[in-house]
């Protein structure tokens, strides 16, 4: 079962094939033979079994939907009721929170079996998985290699069939990067489209929840029960949420007008073995009918930069709150008040989380403002103002996700600005709120390389449909690697 | 942007972060690295850009002044290390 996409695995339950009960248990299993990987952080066997007794209960009573019975793993920056939260952060190595995120709640009320919590990048902040309190993740196609960050376990979980799907965070590529890294399919909507209630923030005007499958139709499923407005997040948007599984069916690769941009192109740094993967890619697009044409983000150059002011200045604000006294945790025998707040700091963070947050504590210190944050904000405007020209030319623009295929563990650690430019081809959509998602597209030396598509604001279901129709025409997301390694 | 170990001190103290004596070089020097990085910045000219600080542009949304939560303090308190009368109990600090 553990090759089967959403979609099938909701036939096989529907056809009494299996039961969820049998499902979970045979997803469980295979967590524990693959628990090299260092996937999860937490799993929740219990609530998992009874949570599947009641979803084939539901599909008993003929009350089942597409997500009914199916196993999935969330990532552990999302809150969820009587179960560890960590943000893979010593600092919240204790949590337990009392409710679950918007999405945790969403995607139970769906009818899906949350299995764990799978590992991440302390505070989403990184863009291999080795910045975890817990260990780093190892990518399934190479457990030498990293399987990208910040959303890593749960890449590896979804590319080792460990869960058809898995929830993850996208900040600056956190979603994509470590989907084109492990070979699957990954989602970030249009800011907005799904609430952060319950989502440990980073940077707030820039991180989304999104899904992370086997396939664009997979992720159609996950959207469609993420997304949707809630009061509680005051960035959250009140627009009705459209059929994204129909949008499949609804969007014809052919008259697609799909756009190059010709600094993804020509970016210094990109592996040949990726350029050539996405190359045939919008070969294969053209062939199939698409229009595909060159354009220009004049200013795409300036994105990851742009990032690394405005996300470190966020970030130093919305971790001021873990200060040891109250959240979090708390140093022995504190001197004096001061002395409590920055060993508890200091000891709770890692050294990628200190780093930003001095950053962005510089940054936004007196005499710096106006020419770092307020710099960026600016540039930031003409970023989005390239996508907003760009689309009124194409519906879609393409490229590589990330400019290599996954790398060696430990090749970046010390050398922060390489690790920062794993990201130089998903930060822009950030900044500019916009969607966009990473889909298998080959392999160099045996790793996956992911093709983003990325759409204008809310055309979520335009972007699944293209990324569905190019799944139609290549078999790239079926590849699948070994489980024993 | 060059730093040196005494501008990590008092960034690190404006940021309430214990930064050891030992790892305040390899600070200064990444930070120098990152600052020097996002110095590129200073080449766009922004003259009259407005800065861009929500993608979506939207504004504060306001609601009615109406509670719209339930009182839940029996239940946050039951997973409370310790409390005393109705109120939480918290470690003290030494000042």
């Amino acid at each position: 079962m553990h090759d089967r996409t959403i979609a099938e695995l909701g036939t096989a339950l529907e056809r009494g094939e299996c039961s969820s009960v049998e499902l979970t248990r045979a997803t469980l299993e295979r967590i524990d033979q693959a628990a090299d990987l260092n996937a999860f952080i937490t799993l929740t066997p219990e609530s998992a079994l009874a949570e599947a007794a009641e979803a084939d209960a539901a599909r008993a009573r003929g009350e089942a939907g597409p997500l009914t019975g199916i196993p999935i793993a969330h990532k552990d920056i999302f809150c969820t009721e009587g179960v560890r939260t960590s943000c893979g952060s010593r600092m919240l190595e204790r949590f337990v929170p009392p409710y679950d995120a918007f999405v945790v709640a969403r995607l139970r009320a769906a009818g899906a079996v949350a299995v764990g919590k799978t590992n991440m990048d302390e505070f989403a902040m990184g863009s291999s998985n080795e910045t975890s309190f817990f260990g780093p993740v190892k990518n399934p196609w190479d457990r030498n290699a990293v399987p990208g960050g910040s959303s890593g376990g749960s890449a590896a979980a979804v590319a080792s069939g460990l869960v058809p799907a898995a929830t993850g965070t996208d900040t600056g590529g956190s979603i994509r990067q470590p989907a084109a890294l492990t070979g699957i399919s990954g989602l970030k909507p249009t800011y907005g489209r799904v609430s952060r209630y319950g989502m440990i923030a980073f940077a707030s005007s820039l991180d989304q929840a999104g899904p992370m499958a086997s396939s664009a139709e997979d992720l159609a499923i996950m959207l469609q029960g993420m997304a949707g407005f809630d009061r509680r997040d005051s960035t959250c948007v009140d627009r009705p949420v459209p059929d994204y599984r129909a949008a499949l069916a609804e969007t014809d690769v052919r008259g697609l007008r799909i756009g190059l941009p010709r600094e993804f192109i020509e970016a210094d740094g990109v592996d040949a073995e990726v350029s050539g993967a996405v190359t045939a890619a919008t070969d294969a697009l053209r062939e199939a009918g698409a229009d595909v044409r060159e354009i220009s983000l004049p200013n795409a150059g300036m994105a990851v930069p742009v990032y690394y002011v405005i996300a470190p200045a966020e970030a130093s604000s919305n971790l001021s709150r873990f200060d040891g006294v109250r959240y979090g945790y708390r140093c022995d025998s504190p001197a004096d008040l001061e002395d409590l707040y920055k060993r508890s700091r200091g000891e709770g963070f890692g050294e990628e989380v200190k780093r930003r947050i001095m950053v962005g504590t510089y940054a936004l210190s007196a005499g710096y403002y106006d020419a770092y944050y307020r710099k960026a904000q600016q540039v930031r405007r003409l970023v989005q103002e390239d996508f907003a020209r760009a689309f009124e030319s194409v519906d879609v623009i393409a490229g590589p996700t990330a400019p290599s295929t996954a790398f060696p563990l430990g090749s970046k650690a010390d050398d922060p600005v390489q690790m920062y430019l794993s990201d130089i081809f998903t930060i822009a959509v950030n900044l500019a709120g916009l969607p966009a998602l990473s889909v298998p597209a080959g392999f160099g030396g045996g790793r996956p390389v992911g093709l983003q598509l990325i759409g204008n604001h809310f055309q979520e279901g335009r972007l699944l449909g293209a990324a569905h129709g190019y799944q139609q025409l290549t078999d790239w997301h079926r590849q699948r690697p070994s489980v024993e390694g | 942007m060059p730093m040196n170990a005494n501008e990590v001190a008092q960034i690190a103290h404006l940021a309430r972060l214990a930064v050891s004596a030992e790892d305040s070089e390899t600070h200064a020097r990444n930070l120098s690295e990152i600052l020097d990085f996002v110095e590129q910045l200073g080449t766009v000219d922004t003259g009259d850009v407005e800065p861009l600080a929500h993608p979506l542009e939207m504004t504060q949304r306001l609601r009615t002044d109406e509670p719209s939560e339930p009182d839940e303090r029996e239940r946050f308190q039951a997973i409370a290390p310790a409390t005393e009368a109705g109120h939480y109990l918290v470690p003290r600090v030494i000042e």
